[in-house]
């Protein structure tokens, strides 16, 4: 075997003109220059191998950098955020000594190449993200968008996707507790794969990411490392080493769910023995971001041995180690005479741990090989100081035309019988039909604390068993709101994730986000995403929920064609007692259904106008936070004192979808009344926000009334639990039982 | 006095906790084992609980039928002491020999959870005397390996001798969770050893015993309250 000589710090010196592959590792030429003049010379291949991942866009926020940081700067003022945006994940006070952190990412492009391990190891990177700050992961939700729900290549990518967040979730123990599943063309050969997950702490169990005190050990734990999910690494290993080694890596990583469950129970192991001084999660950018993270946010710098790395392939060249994205791996700092407890907890759960480095003294990041140094870097540099970019950015030119396109003069129908054949076609259109198929391939029990799950307006689980106290996260998000109008689209999907969690009688406390939008080099992507941004900044301010954190996906687009912009909304909110939470099915007959807020003409964006007119132009509904706020108020309230048995958020699909829904899973009906100063169509189609539809018991009802009508919040008597049909009087009825079938037998058809 | 029932722990359990506290709540004093202890405590029943042990990656249930903990268990059961398998328990039961049998992938192909239907057919056994013979019950159903197989002879032999301790429910809206759920023969959710204290089902009775979680039913509570009865009345 011939090799050239070990590219070092020293041999860097000396080699000035040696011509490395910036170009291939994704690096633009300004890019690469700064790194030149950040060493005050031409980098080592290991050097570039972890400026050229850290400063990717994925990990370095290049593009969307500059918007984001209307979250930190219109944060409002909140005692809730414990840990806020920055760290791997935000913490939230919700009361009682128990703090919880929650977060959401995108896994997209891995699961379009590879549906179920894409899927896998998006749930697998968020659980790390979420035990790195001392939490126990309690519950998952995913969000996902697939291409139209007949397209061929649908039926390929979504069972995967689903199999694999079932199968990396479902061996985690992890319950699966909601997120949304909405087709559209727009996202064919782009879906998004968000998962998101929630842990819980004592306030005295926060971790962080930082590497402190001289001396620490570093100890990388977990999976070996191999040569998976390394992109440009091998470019770099070719110029270096000969090739004899396997040429082709999988650029998808492989998941595997039991070493993350022992992950999970070792590292929860040595937090409760308090061994741990600071943690690291290594997914994107692998041992390079872990390393270059932990230092850069402690007070000293680090020293590693990269021969110590337990390595699954031999072969591979420091470069790859340093790039590669094997799962299942964390990195701990531990004082010196805690080293042999924490190996022996390792040793306990069968998870292999070593210690490959120190924390020293000085302020660089230092890693050797064979004896030689070959990196020895600012870790600043490396980790916050990258690229910042200024995209360029435009209202595009076809904006006006598409919101001039007015949705409200789509033809109606006039008939009872017009009516009831649109409804049976809503209810049973993909995206509005049950996603039972879906969602009962994920286990809801496991741990034994699910007091809500989907198809509930969010998640809810049990902090406490004393006392009761309990979490509940909804995400939302409306890419055809967004295309009409990205700001208000941003400000809509928040206020829907609001109102769901309010629905159940949670408060709503704080918020995540995961961005999802085309390419950032187009200038009308890029407004997208800055007026959503805004939007969402300027949401959370009024509503008073902070952003504790998120993620951004860009690049979502084939050719020209970007997706909808698409920002997903989390938001988590605590309650007191989870034993007055308030779920959407029906509960008792002769219940009295209010509608509460106002309906308006809005038909822009909404599903019947996809449905029925595959019709996509207008604006999106109005939104008014305040609004939103008091029905939160007004919701919670009423789930408190006992004065609703059950309620439902109103989104797509409008009244007529809630009902039905509600209908279904009460097993009991609804005689519905169109009110005063409505026509039917409208009643039962409008999306206007602000609304939820709620079973108030007779006993309450001038209770309820009395708390609307002093608070102000317009609440309309619109009929009553009843029977088994669901019934608009004057203008149609279905039975349960053909609702049912239309409403379940969709998603199967389509997908089984 | 109270029973002390053990809930092994292996690599992989993931229902440990759930089952513990479900011990809890039927006033039993719950014990944690370890896979890699033969000690089992001097307990005085033991609950396999669901999960993927060793990650399943073999077979479910193959490779903890080896660990230390189950060869204690194995030489217990024989002589009588009380033992329960739930869904991965179950599989391991199986793997042991403790019950015959075996668990198939479900026909479908796919994960399936939810709230099933199921009959109680063996009210006399060491975990089910809290129930009534021809009682329907609903207990969720969690796993990926459902499908109960035996040959025709032992699955001739377990309804003679009226082993088989709990069956889908076969016919009713499926919405309610009726349905045999993977493909099981003669419709087996869980079956019981000749002298009635070793018991393996699917369904997750530790996940039903509480109003407030999960389904909201507590279906699942009188296995615990069955073997708390036998043992301190013992």
């Amino acid at each position: 075997m011939s090799r050239t000589p070990l590219d070092t710090v020293e041999h860097a010196a000396a080699t000035p003109d040696v011509e490395l592959p910036w170009a291939e590792l994704g690096l633009k030429k300004d890019e690469y220059e700064r790194i030149v003049e950040i060493l005050g010379r031409r980098p080592t291949g290991a050097e570039l191998a972890m400026y050229s991942v850290m400063w990717s866009e994925h990990c370095s926020y290049k593009s969307s950098k500059v918007h984001l940081r209307q979250f930190g700067e219109k944060a409002p003022e909140s005692d809730a955020l414990l840990v806020g945006i920055g760290e791997n994940a935000g913490v939230v006070d919700v009361g009682q000594g128990y703090a919880v952190t929650f977060k959401v990412e995108s896994h997209n492009h891995p699961s379009y190449v590879e549906p179920y391990q894409g899927a896998a190891t998006g749930v697998g990177g968020i659980v790390r993200d979420i035990i790195a700050m001392g939490a126990r992961p309690v519950a998952v939700v995913d969000p996902l968008r697939f291409g139209a729900a007949d397209h061929p290549d649908t039926k390929r990518v979504l069972p995967g996707v689903v199999a694999g967040i079932g199968g990396y979730g479902n061996c985690l123990g992890l319950p699966n507790i909601g997120g949304e599943v909405v087709f559209d063309a727009c996202y064919q050969g782009n879906p998004l794969v968000n998962a998101g997950a929630i842990g819980v702490m004592r306030h005295e169990d926060i971790h962080l990411a930082k590497a402190s005190g001289a001396g620490n050990k570093v100890i990388l734990y977990g999976a070996r490392t191999g040569g998976d999910g390394i992109g440009g690494a091998s470019i770099l290993a070719s110029e270096t080493f000969d090739d004899a080694k396997p040429s082709k890596r999988p650029a998808v990583q492989v998941g595997d769910p039991f070493q993350e469950k022992l992950l999970i129970e070792c590292t929860l192991e040595a937090f409760a023995e308090k061994l741990v001084v600071g943690i690291q999660d290594l997914g994107a950018a692998g041992l390079s971001c872990a390393t270059s993270e932990l230092a850069s946010n402690g007070s000293g710098g680090m020293r590693v041995t990269l021969d110590d790395v337990p390595l699954r392939d031999s072969t591979l060249s420091p470069e790859e180690i340093l790039m590669s994205e094997s799962q299942e791996r964390m990195c701990a700092v531990v004082e010196p005479d805690k080293v042999d407890r924490f190996l022996a907890i390792c040793d306990k759960w069968d998870v292999i741990a070593t210690v490959i480095g120190e924390v020293t003294d000085g302020d660089r990041l230092e890693i050797f090989w064979h004896g030689g140094k070959i990196v020895d870097v600012d870790p600043r540099t490396v980790a916050h100081d990258g690229p910042v970019y200024e995209r360029p950015y435009a209202r595009p030119s076809w904006q006006d035309e598409l919101q001039a396109d007015d949705a409200n003069t789509l033809p109606r129908p006039r008939t009872g019988e017009e009516l009831k054949e649109q409804v049976r076609t809503l209810v049973g259109s993909p995206n509005q039909a049950s996603k039972q198929w879906i969602t009962q391939q994920y286990d809801h029990f496991v741990q034994g604390n699910t007091v809500l799950a989907q198809p509930e307006d969010s998640g809810m689980i049990r902090v406490d068993e004393e006392s009761g106290l309990g979490v509940a996260i909804a995400t939302d998000g409306n890419g055809r709101y967004a295309k009409l109008d990205p700001y208000t689209g941003a400000q809509l999907a928040l206020a829907e994730a609001y109102r769901n969690v309010a629905t159940t009688g949670a408060k709503p406390l704080a918020v995540s986000d995961c961005l999802n939008f085309g390419s950032p080099e187009d200038p009308a992507v890029m407004w997208q995403f800055a007026e959503a941004v805004r939007g969402l900044a300027d949401g959370c301010q009024q509503l008073g929920t902070p952003v504790t954190g998120g993620n951004v996906s860009l690049y979502n687009q084939t050719g020209e064609a970007a997706i909808h912009p698409t920002p997903v909304v989390a938001v988590l909110g605590v309650i007191d007692d989870v034993a007055r939470r308030t779920p959407v099915a029906f509960q008792e007959e002769g219940q009295l259904l209010y509608l509460l807020g106002d309906t308006r003409e809005e038909f822009g964006g909404s599903a019947w106008a996809q449905v029925v007119h595959d019709h996509l132009g207008g604006l999106p509904p109005k939104v008014d936070l305040e609004r939103e706020r008091l029905l939160g108020e007004i919701l919670i309230s009423a789930s408190r004192d006992g004065m609703i048995d059950s309620a439902h958020d109103l989104s797509d699909g409008g009244l007529i979808q809630a009902v039905v829904e509600s209908a279904l899973l009460g097993g009991k009906g609804a005689r519905l009344v169109v009110p005063d100063g409505l026509d039917a169509f409208t009643f039962l189609f409008s999306e206007s926000a602000g609304r939820a539809v709620v079973a108030v018991p007779r006993s309450e009802e001038v209770r309820f009334n009395d708390m609307c009508g002093a608070r102000g919040l317009p609440a309309t008597r619109i009929g009553v639990v009843d029977g088994d049909t669901v019934e608009v009087q004057g203008e149609f009825a279905l039975s349960l039982a053909e609702l049912r079938e239309v409403h379940e037998a969709t998603i199967p058809a389509l997908l089984a | 006095m109270t029973a002390r029932i053990g809930v092994v722990t292996f690599p992989g359990s993931l229902d440990d906790r759930d089952t513990r506290r479900a011990i809890r709540v039927a006033g039993a004093e719950p014990v944690a084992l370890w896979h890699k202890d033969k000690d089992l405590k001097q307990v005085d029943a033991v609950v396999l609980c669901g999960g993927f042990s060793y990650g399943d990656y073999l077979r479910a249930g193959a490779i903890a039928r080896f660990s230390p903990v189950m060869g204690t268990v194995i030489d217990q059961a024989r002589a009588g002491l009380p033992v329960l398998g739930i869904c991965n328990g179950f599989q391991i039961l199986t793997e042991a020999h403790l019950l015959p049998g075996a668990m198939l992938g479900n026909d479908h192909l796919h994960f399936i959870c939810r709230d099933q239907k199921l009959r109680v057919e063996n009210a006399e056994t060491a975990w089910t005397t809290d129930y009534t013979a021809g009682q329907e019950i609903h207990i969720p159903l969690k796993n990926m390996d459902g499908r109960y197989v035996a040959d025709r002879r032992t699955l001739d032999e377990l309804e003679a001798e009226g082993r088989v301790a709990f069956r889908y429910v076969a016919r009713g809206e499926a919405a309610d969770g009726c349905g045999n759920p993977n493909g099981s023969l003669n419709d087996i959710a869980g079956i019981s050893n000749a002298a009635g204290n070793v018991v393996g089902l699917m369904p997750h009775p530790e996940h039903a015993v509480d109003p407030l979680i999960g389904t909201g039913r507590t279906d699942g509570l009188p296995f615990f309250t069955s073997i708390l009865k036998k043992l301190v009345n013992a």
